[in-house]
């Protein structure tokens, strides 16, 4: 699997989260680095219960994280470790001994299996990803710090149903911590709202997390019956999962490739200048972001803005330059309708159609320049993410490969005074807002 | 299964009544009939949802875990009963003889995978501790007579069914002999259940069989992505086509002929797929060369052929990035090779010229002679085996020359229609194909 992986909205995720490093996620990572660092003293103290169930659920768990998944959106799952290490936590009995670890115990194991599955990936030069461990340990100690205590309630150990009902809830609990730990470094690094980061990452989270927790609760209970060899049996199930969701990442990543790549006709069709694609989508997305768009929606503004320009390669000749925003608005329509119409041949991409056909209409719909109305039945206002794309390419446009804050401030200026009749002002500020956020960063 | 023949009838007739025999004159003593419900209603479960999962042909079958966890837990007489479920399955598509015969189908095959695993001494009923690991090599047993029992009653009534076409492949037009593997492997999932079934009862079923469920969801989402690459490599292509009105459909047919010719050599179904790929996208580099040079009417100048020359590099500028086209991406590079040396745009010669790009040369140019231009006809498929047959050895491979006359022969060649211009639109054709082996560009200076 390549490490490239769908970088699904989230160009620049990695170098930002190394400037940021400092804050939040420096905080978890020493949290939790802390944490097992005391978990592992304090076992080592008392001597570890059990030791060979220990070794077993350390070696599940190090498999587990070296067979990491990549999800939609740059994101880095480990189900296999997460399922055994929660298993580890609820466990209640091997064969007819009733487990008695304690949960700093559980951190322990989980803390050492974690950081062996890891170092595999670091000697291949890939990033270790710190926070998402962290975020993972934590999720897992909760579940143990809230399960060792009852795991000998007679209750409990009699009913297999209660057990069944503690562990569906303490899940389901440790999920969401895992969760909200990963909406709000997602909501820091990539400055999005926090609640739209927890509802796309609960939205991606949630069937894998279903998977992990039958999983987890499979071996705990394949482990009263069967004893331990059982452990790695039963991670049957989730690693066709696993297997299945590999492939589906690998698809979409091909995916995003093949649009980038038609997005590269135009290029070196000499319709567009180069790189102009691949800075209207980046900006494009950073400006959807901004102003709150949820994530599958930021993917189909991503694939638009790569594909805005499509409709140029039906012109027989490439327009001088290739800047849209200088040819009539009638011209500009005509070729949006064009672009629009070769994605409507891709069939899947329906919605991607009708934002690129819409990118040169009024942003109120209706008025002048709204061509796909009439004049009794004025034309809806195009979608946020047309508006969006509008705005940007036509920035980008004007101010093209300059990196001089001073014209970008100056071309902002100019979209400002013509928002309102052409652009989305709210599209505007935004656009401006990052505008000002990036040459802060370069000064 | 509109018009079935009498023997198709006469088979099903029978396989439906010796199933009814085996269900009714087996005793059902001892058989827990909660565990019957839940393990029938587990197996509807499964067979209710659809079972293949297009494209490549990636199966779903959970439904062996319910029978074999029944084979386990209840015998072959229960086993049987849970098999019958199968005539209820929620789908819409079987009609009811199928349905019937697929209830009798799965009961007789359970009842022979129980029989399988009593003889091999396996004991029924919930697993004890002790059990494993002796429990396995009973269980295989039975999943692989389960299986077998299936197929081979599935394949009985295939034959009797579909046409003589289909009957001369053999066993492989009938089936196909991939499935059982994957099937053998969801098998074992019915073992997990009846392991946990002595600890959780009924939830062993749930717990087992929702990460697959989680798993066919990620699979039906890959298949949607799968559809929309396609979908997107096909818009690669015709934006290509959008440049030449008498070009329509060439990649297609291009990546048609390639394929033809793949598959006579008999090169791996992987390699089959990524040289139709291949096929689709080898011209994509005419989109860097400017259109008027394209649909130039006069001789070209030297700097016009030069820009010609260089379409397939242009086309792996575009390309290069997607990740699952690396055999593709050689093919298209040097697709106007020739064996000779004398091509370009490396000027490679003989074995030096990848596979992918040798296959390509011939469909290529196959399909151009076969196609109307705007300055000539097209030729028949004769007339073009005969120019490609002409020019084998120097322009062309000889054997994959040979598989394509082969696969022509076999298969026929669809050649395209006569392209009608569009009414009321001027249209401007080009003047010359660069993919013409009969007529040679013209450049200024030359000859």
């Amino acid at each position: 699997m390549s490490v490239s992986q769908d970088r699904l909205a989230t160009t620049g995720l990695r170098a930002r989260a190394r400037r940021r490093a400092g804050s939040g996620q420096g905080v978890l990572v020493g949290a939790s680095g802390l944490l097992v660092v005391i978990a592992v003293a304090q076992t080592a103290m008392a001597g570890a219960v059990a030791a060979r169930e220990a070794i077993v659920f350390t070696a599940l768990i190090a498999l587990g994280e070296l067979l990491r998944l990549n999800l939609p959106g740059d994101r880095e799952a480990a189900p296999i470790g997460t399922a055994g290490a929660l298993a580890y936590a609820l466990l209640i009995r091997v064969g007819q001994l009733p487990a008695r670890h304690s949960a700093l115990q559980v951190v322990a194991v989980t803390g050492i299996g974690m950081i062996v599955g890891v170092l595999p990936h670091l000697a291949v030069g890939r990033p270790a990803r710190m926070t998402g461990m962290a975020a993972r340990l934590f999720a897992v100690a909760c579940a143990a710090f809230a399960f060792r205590p009852l795991a000998g309630n007679a209750a409990i150990v009699r009913h297999w149903w209660a057990a069944l009902a503690v562990m569906t809830l303490l899940i389901m609990a440790a999920w969401f911590v895992d969760v909200i730990i990963a909406a709000i470094i997602r909501a820091d690094t990539l400055r999005a709202r926090f609640w739209v980061t927890l509802t796309d990452e609960m939205r991606v989270q949630v069937l894998l997390g279903v998977a992990v927790g039958a999983s987890a609760m499979l071996i705990v209970f394949a482990a009263e019956a069967m004893g331990l060899v059982a452990v790695a049996v039963f991670i049957a199930p989730l690693l066709v999962t696993q297997v299945a969701f590999r492939r589906y990442a690998g698809i979409r990543a091909t995916y995003l490739q093949t649009v980038r790549a038609l997005a590269r006709v135009t290029e070196i069709g000499g319709y567009v200048e180069m790189g102009h694609a691949d800075r209207v989508s980046r900006l494009a997305v950073a400006v959807g972001r901004e102003l709150g768009m949820a994530e599958p929606d930021l993917l189909e503004l991503q694939y638009a803005a790569l594909i805005h320009d499509i409709g140029q390669i039906s012109l027989r000749d490439p327009i001088p330059g290739g800047a849209t925003v200088l040819v009539s608005p009638e011209d500009q329509r005509r070729i949006a309708e064009l672009g629009a119409e070769v994605i409507e041949q891709a069939k899947m991409l329906d919605s991607v159609a009708e934002i690129v056909r819409r990118q040169s209409d009024s942003y109120l719909g209706g008025g002048p320049a709204g061509a796909s109305g009439t004049a009794e039945e004025p034309a809806a206002p195009p979608p946020l993410s047309s508006r969006i794309i509008q705005a940007v390419n036509a920035f980008d446009d004007l101010v093209g490969n300059s990196a001089d804050p001073m014209r970008a401030a100056a071309v902002v200026e100019r979209l400002r005074l013509d928002a309102g009749a052409e652009y989305d002002p709210s599209v505007v500020e935004a656009l401006s807002r990052i505008i000002a956020r990036r040459s802060i960063l370069r000064t | 299964m509109g018009k079935l023949s009498r023997a198709a009838w006469l088979y099903i007739g029978t396989v439906v009544a010796v199933a009814a025999f085996v269900v009714a004159h087996s005793p059902p003593t001892g058989i827990s009939w909660s565990q019957l419900g839940v393990l029938a209603v587990l197996l509807l479960a499964c067979e209710s949802v659809p079972t293949s999962i297009m494209p490549r042909r990636i199966t779903w079958s959970p439904g062996y875990a319910a029978t074999l966890a029944s084979v386990v837990l209840l015998g072959p007489a229960g086993a049987a009963i849970v098999g019958v479920v199968c005539a209820f399955t929620l789908r819409r598509g079987p009609t009811i003889p199928q349905r019937v015969f697929n209830g009798a189908m799965y009961a007789l095959s359970a009842h022979a995978a129980g029989q399988v695993f009593l003889a091999l001494g396996g004991t029924v009923g919930v697993p004890a501790g002790d059990s494993f690991p002796v429990i396995i090599g009973p269980f295989a047993a039975a999943a692989a007579a389960h299986i077998a029992a299936n197929y081979g009653l599935l394949a009985g009534v295939l034959w009797l069914t579909r046409g003589p076409d289909r009957r001369q492949r053999g066993l492989h037009g009938i089936v196909d002999l991939r499935l059982p593997l994957p099937d053998f492997g969801y098998a074992f999932f019915g073992l997990l259940i009846a392991a946990i079934w002595s600890v959780v009862g009924p939830f062993a079923a749930i717990l087992v069989l929702i990460p697959l469920f989680v798993a066919r969801w990620a699979i039906a989402q890959f298949a949607d992505q799968q559809r929309a690459y396609e979908a997107t490599l096909r818009v690669l292509c015709q934006a290509v086509e959008t440049k030449d009105y008498y070009t329509r459909g060439h990649s297609e047919r291009v990546s048609k002929g390639s394929v033809m010719i793949a598959s006579a050599i008999g090169m791996r179904p992987e390699r089959v797929e990524a040289i139709r790929y291949a096929g689709m996208l080898h011209d994509v580099g005419k989109l860097g060369v400017p259109t008027k040079v394209l649909q130039k009417t006069g001789k070209l100048t030297e700097e016009e052929y030069a820009a010609i020359q260089l379409h397939p590099m242009r086309g792996l500028e575009i390309i290069r990035e997607i990740g699952f086209l690396d055999e593709a991406l050689a093919g298209i590079m040097h697709h106007h090779e020739r064996i000779d040396g004398r091509g370009y745009p490396m000027g490679l010669a003989g074995d030096e010229i990848p596979e992918f790009a040798r296959v390509l040369a011939v469909a290529d140019a196959f399909d151009c002679m076969t196609s109307t231009r705007s300055y000539r006809g097209a030729r028949t498929v004769c007339e073009a085996i005969a120019e490609l047959r002409r020019c084998s050895g120097t322009q062309f491979d000889p054997a994959f020359v040979d598989a394509l006359v082969a696969a022509v022969e076999r298969e026929g060649w669809q050649t395209p229609d006569v392209p009608v211009p569009p009414p009321g639109e001027e249209v401007t054709a080009a003047a010359y194909d660069h993919d013409d082996p009969v007529v040679p560009l013209r450049v200024v200076g030359s000859r």
